[in-house]
């Protein structure tokens, strides 16, 4: 039997479960070595390097030099572990979650500051809030896309 | 024998603790936040417990995807604040209970929940900003503190009704510990946030706020609420708040008891991404 996943049909957003642990099993652990300084400082030196020390795919470390966290994700990375880059280049919480939504630091700050992205339209994929994948990205960068 | 005096409710926001650390709590971003916390640093000074028992969820920090533990007690005689890549927070080593902790493990377990027993662990934000919250800044904190961790980081955490009952057993074991001590159970995590994706922002006033409401009134009912509920309403990150429901299960009223007395409510948003909620409940004498 299938595992049940009830979280699916919910727009931009992965559940971190048991299939995306294992996919991103080595992705999550490379990023847990950096919360150790000197971990920080290798990683800093040579990317690169660093990362081809770690049994990741291809598209897995491409993804992590892009800085990419929605790329991250769709990997098997969790926020939570992929914060830990964030951390390491000096990138707050919010900067990072903001990255994700296409919207400028700005944007995004002035955003939660006016109370947060409404539930409404974004609970169920297809319905019509600002996190459905037709309203990506969001901000400026989308009304530059979509002129 | 020991008792449960009382248990308090918090998010538990990192950017909440860098701010303070940061000497930024006066800051106008800030400072409505911190307002908010200010009656409950008095209440904690006039209503001092022997012990907390803090219920949190570590981010990635003590526990890696090698070892995923559902329900993790902390019985050693002291655990160190983490470097979670920015640094260790510069706040006091938090002092536990060894022996209350193996008791409860003990009692609890023998209750079917199988909790892991931890003796090493560094505890992250998740423990240390509801302490700088309820305490400020000091050299100490004012009493031993029991770290209860619970995985909400890895799909599935465990429901609300699991907690509910874990948090009856948990009152049980304390209830049960031959010392005269005034315990606080602190339930934290949440209110409503989403840290990932296209729907990161995600903020549910109405959502946070009626579960205010039925934690207090009726907490039972809200321990029904599945997980995908959380999700959809308050984001991803929003599950957290089924911890809550552990030391709201841990209050007199749900095995028979009078009803708790609210002593303090706070809603706000934003802390950075998320909205942060907060309440006292004392169990009546």
């Amino acid at each position: 039997m299938a595992l049940e996943k009830p979280y699916t049909n919910v727009p931009g957003t992965t559940i971190f479960d048991a299939e995306q642990s294992r996919l991103g099993y080595h992705l999550n652990q490379f990023c847990m070595s950096l919360m150790k300084a000197e971990n920080r400082t290798r990683f800093k030196a040579n990317e690169r390097a660093y990362l081809d020390e770690w049994p990741m795919s291809e598209e897995q470390k491409q993804a992590v030099l892009a800085r990419d966290l929605n790329w991250c994700i769709r990997l098997g990375g969790n926020i939570y572990f992929l914060a830990k880059i964030g951390a390491t280049d000096g990138r707050s919480f919010q900067q990072m979650a903001g990255s994700m939504t296409g919207m400028t630091e700005e944007e995004y700050r002035d955003m939660m500051i006016s109370g947060g992205r409404s539930a409404e339209g974004n609970r169920y994929t297809g319905e019509g809030g600002d996190a459905q994948a037709h309203r990506q990205p969001q901000g400026r960068a989308g009304q530059k896309a979509s002129a | 024998m020991a008792k449960i005096t009382a248990s308090v409710y918090t998010s538990h926001v990192p950017a909440i603790g860098a701010a303070l650390d940061l000497g930024k709590d006066q800051e106008p971003y800030w400072q409505p936040l911190f307002k908010g916390y200010d009656f409950s640093k008095q209440w904690l000074k006039d209503n001092k417990p022997d012990v907390i028992f803090l219920v949190y969820n570590d981010h990635a920090t003590a526990f890696s995807l090698e070892m995923i533990p559902t329900f993790a007690i902390g019985t050693a005689a002291e655990f160190t604040p983490a470097d979670e890549g920015w640094g260790p927070r510069p706040v006091p080593k938090v002092i536990g209970h060894p022996e209350l902790a193996s008791h409860i493990a003990q009692s609890v377990i023998q209750d079917d929940f199988d909790l892991t027993i931890v003796n090493k662990m560094d505890v992250d934000h998740g423990l240390t900003v509801p302490l700088s919250l309820m305490c400020g800044q000091p050299d100490a904190w004012p009493c031993p503190i029991i770290p209860f961790a619970v995985n909400v980081v890895q799909y599935p955490v465990p429901s609300g009704q699991r907690c509910y009952k874990l948090g009856q057993a948990i009152r049980k074991a304390i209830e049960s510990y031959d010392e005269p001590l005034k315990v606080q159970i602190w339930g934290t995590g949440g209110m409503s946030h989403q840290l990932q994706g296209p729907r990161a922002g995600l903020i549910n006033r109405e959502f946070d706020n009626a579960f205010l409401d039925q934690l207090i009134a009726d907490p039972a009912a809200q321990a029904a609420v599945p997980h995908i509920d959380y999700v959809r309403e308050a984001g991803s990150e929003g599950i957290e708040l089924v911890m809550w429901l552990i030391a709201r299960g841990a209050m007199a009223d749900v095995n028979g008891g009078a009803k708790p007395k609210l002593v303090h409510r706070f809603y706000h948003v934003p802390a950075s991404n998320t909205a942060v909620g907060h309440l006292i409940l004392e169990n009546q004498a």
